[in-house]
């Protein structure tokens, strides 16, 4: 495969190794973190509780599935970043540069693994919640009708994108700093969005088969129509004006 | 909807509606190669090219349950009749109007093709690959690898056991990221097999999608629908259970095949 004959060091694999070097630019620096990002001091990354239980999501999203994504999906991404960052200190340590760039598949599938869920579960409350009506004021919903028209049409492009995944992968709705505004996009797998386009991460929809076969089966579209009634906006807003002042 | 709905939406896409409602009102066709030969005499005296190239979901030599305890009936039965007749449908869309293509030369150039033929005519050869590689456990154990396909699994991978062990690996979640196919293939030169992993419904005989276009002998799908209803995230179970239901006649009769025409595989539908 084409991926296989260049192999190509990531800026964030880079920035991860060399996190605390004064030569790395900040654009780096901020990869860097993502992948690093809830460490506790001792490096190791842990599972994050989740601020609802298994069942809060139902019927959009069963406990079932909630527990089993949380509490073995998730679980084994950060079991297996961990792993993989102690081969990439010990690779760093005696300057093992083969090493270092054979890792880089492992840190990209369980690092992105756990960035993506952990903001997955922060995107997500229950359906009685204030927070998941869609504001009906203020800087998200100026940012989706600048861009899309309106609330509507975001859900649908959206929702067109994520539901024509090809596999396994994630939906997302990015802030794009360059040209101030937010975008619709698509990852494969568990590429982080920051890291694999540069857009900062909003709202990520889940379109792996463990996320909903469970509940819907083969009928992704019904999964992704239902995860609206418990998208959490206020995340999604304050997410929107930190990364814009940022 | 039915398998004999998808069937026939499927053959009689890009047919006027008004043709459909007719066919509609005969008498309903019970089986697929009726359903084809139907369609196929009306096609004909009204001259419509896509009808001539609807592919097809094949029948399972063997009922759901069949591969149980190791792959469940519902699993089986959802895979078949969903995920497969979803390709097959999609497929047909893909390809309506258009010159009939063989189903392996459709996999010689999917990638110039594009993502509806890469994924859907990918998705219906895997899986219609993957059904006749299987069978009942107890009929199963009774199959083992010819000599020659014996001979060539020692030369390439030292022992079946050490095959299976590198396999098993390959397909893991953290070998094999996300979804797609494991595969052991015959080289080009047919020498050799190789072990690979392909994403998504890429397989080997793609052109563009490994260094070279290899001949699948045997394949695995590790997409999470193949293994979720029971085996949920314990993949490399799925995987090392799933041996137990591998039909290493038809295995070798695959490799004999590939090794002699150089050239893929043909299967049903």
């Amino acid at each position: 495969m084409s991926s296989a004959k260049q192999i190509i060091l990531s800026p964030a694999l880079r920035a991860a190794v060399h996190v605390h070097s004064s030569k790395l630019n900040p654009e780096a620096a901020k990869l860097a973190a993502a992948y690093l990002s809830s460490a506790p001091s001792g490096g190791k990354h842990v599972l994050p509780d989740l601020p609802y239980d298994y069942a809060a999501l139902q019927p959009a999203i069963s406990a079932e599935t909630m527990e089993l994504h949380h509490s073995k999906h998730h679980n084994t991404y950060v079991t297996n970043l961990n792993v993989a960052l102690e081969k990439l200190d010990e690779a760093v340590s005696t300057s093992n540069v083969s090493s270092i760039i054979s890792l880089q598949g492992a840190l990209k599938f369980n690092g992105g693994g756990h960035v993506n869920h952990t903001l997955f579960w922060e995107n997500l409350c229950p359906k009685d919640s204030a927070a998941s009506e869609f504001p009906s004021s203020g800087a998200l919903k100026d940012a989706v009708e600048e861009r899309f028209g309106s609330f509507e049409n975001m859900k649908k492009e959206v929702s067109a994108l994520s539901i024509g995944v090809q596999g396994s992968g994630w939906g997302w709705l990015g802030y794009n700093a360059g040209t101030g505004r937010i975008e619709a996009a698509t990852c494969p797998n568990q590429d982080p969005l920051q890291a694999a386009t540069g857009l900062i991460p909003l709202l990520g929809i889940d379109v792996w088969e463990h996320a909903y076969y469970v509940d819907y089966r083969n009928v992704r579209p019904n999964y992704v129509n239902a995860i609206w009634d418990v998208i959490n906006w206020d995340t999604v807003e304050e997410r929107l004006v930190k990364a814009k002042s940022g | 909807m039915t398998k004999l709905s998808l069937a026939l939406s499927a053959i009689l896409m890009g047919s006027a509606s008004s043709f459909s409602m007719t066919m509609r009102a005969q008498s309903a066709p019970n089986t697929r190669r009726e359903i084809l030969q139907q369609t196929a005499g009306i096609a004909t005296a009204i001259a419509i090219p896509a009808a001539a190239n609807a592919y097809a979901v094949p029948d399972l030599n063997y009922p759901f349950e069949a591969l149980e305890p190791y792959i469940d009936a519902p699993t089986m039965k959802i895979h078949h009749d969903k995920h497969h007749a979803t390709y097959v449908a999609n497929i047909n869309k893909a390809t309506e109007g258009k010159p009939e293509v063989d189903i392996l030369e459709l996999q010689l150039n999917a990638l110039e093709a594009g993502p509806a033929v890469r994924n859907n005519g990918g998705g219906h050869y895997n899986h219609a690959f993957f059904w006749d590689e299987m069978a009942p456990p107890d009929e199963a154990k009774k199959t083992k690898p010819s000599p020659e396909l014996e001979a060539m699994i020692n030369k390439s991978f030292g022992s079946m056991d050490e095959m299976k062990a590198a396999f098993e690996a390959r397909a893991a979640p953290g070998a094999l990221f996300g979804s797609g196919w494991v595969w052991v293939c015959v080289n080009q030169k047919g020498d050799e097999l190789k072990l690979v992993g392909t994403p998504n419904q890429d397989n080997p005989l793609m052109k563009g999608v490994l260094d070279e276009v290899m001949f699948p002998i045997l394949g695995l799908d590790v997409w999470e629908h193949a293994y979720y209803l029971k085996y949920q995230n314990r993949r490399p179970e799925y995987v090392s259970n799933w041996w137990n239901v591998v039909n290493w006649d038809k295995v070798s009769e695959n490799f004999a095949y590939v090794v002699e025409k150089k050239a893929g595989v043909p299967v049903r539908g």
